[in-house]
């Protein structure tokens, strides 16, 4: 069993990232390759979707980090949603709630996209 | 109840030994008395902790080794990270501006930073032969 699952799926002109299991420095690798996919794709519109992550370290956090202003340079963002508690904490911890948008829902954050136009 | 505890753990410096360092501390901390929310914050400070030695003092060599001490009484659980890679002095490494940072498209920068937020002491210090020591503490109330 692998401890990091990552998949890339397409909705309307959005694409949502599902995010499984623990995501470390040594899993964080996986989530820049999807990514780099994004951006060979001219795919700026992001909603990572965090319903089945149960861990997340500062390496994770530093990949959004690091592609978000990209996508916003782009006319799209990265959006969070359906974030467990204790991943949420972290992020919180770290003055990221200020920086992005976080939805309780996927769909929420995928509408969010086309109101924006 | 609580009760005091000795436990060491010794990997090899690669990332995939992450999951089996916070599987130690998990099983450590569980029987030490400390709330779920307090040993979830161990376990990721542990975590940063190890990927600051992996990534900056082993610089991603494989061959260094990481050794993992946890030491627990009834007032606070104390775990002591050791390693023989490159020295740092953690007065020059600045506090974090994430906003900064993300102008930069700056991918890292936040492990001590979350270490100290998660943790009720961490310090560093240089032993003999070479190693590096950083004492991370969580008191148990």
């Amino acid at each position: 069993m692998s401890d990091f699952n990552v998949n890339v799926r397409g909705v309307g002109s959005v694409s949502v990232i599902d995010v499984k299991g623990y995501l470390d420095a040594h899993t964080a690798p996986d989530l820049e390759n999807a990514f780099n996919s994004l951006l060979e794709n001219d795919q700026f519109k992001v909603v990572v979707n965090f319903n089945d992550l149960t861990y997340i370290s500062s390496a994770g956090l530093g990949v959004f980090m690091a592609y978000v202003e990209t996508m916003r340079e782009n006319s799209g963002d990265i959006k969070f949603s359906n974030m467990q508690d204790s991943v949420y904490n972290i992020f919180d911890l770290l003055g990221f709630p200020v920086l992005y948008e976080f939805f309780k829902d996927e769909v929420e954050a995928v509408n969010k996209f086309s109101d924006e136009q | 109840m609580s009760n005091s505890q000795n436990k060491k753990l010794v990997v090899k410096s690669t990332t995939d030994n992450l999951i089996k360092i916070r599987d130690f501390i998990k099983d450590s901390a569980a029987s030490s008395g400390l709330k779920e929310d307090a040993i979830g914050k161990i376990i990721l400070a542990v975590d940063e902790a190890c990927t600051n030695i992996i990534k900056h003092a082993y610089k991603y060599s494989v061959d260094g080794e990481i050794n993992v001490a946890v030491k627990s009484d009834k007032l606070k659980f104390t775990i002591q990270i050791t390693d023989s890679g490159n020295h740092f002095d953690p007065e020059n490494i600045p506090e974090p501006d994430i906003q900064k940072y993300h102008k930069q498209k700056k991918g890292g920068g936040l492990g001590m930073f979350l270490m100290k937020k998660l943790m009720d002491e961490v310090s560093y210090k240089n032993l003999t032969n070479n190693r590096n020591q950083v004492t991370l503490i969580k008191y148990i109330s």
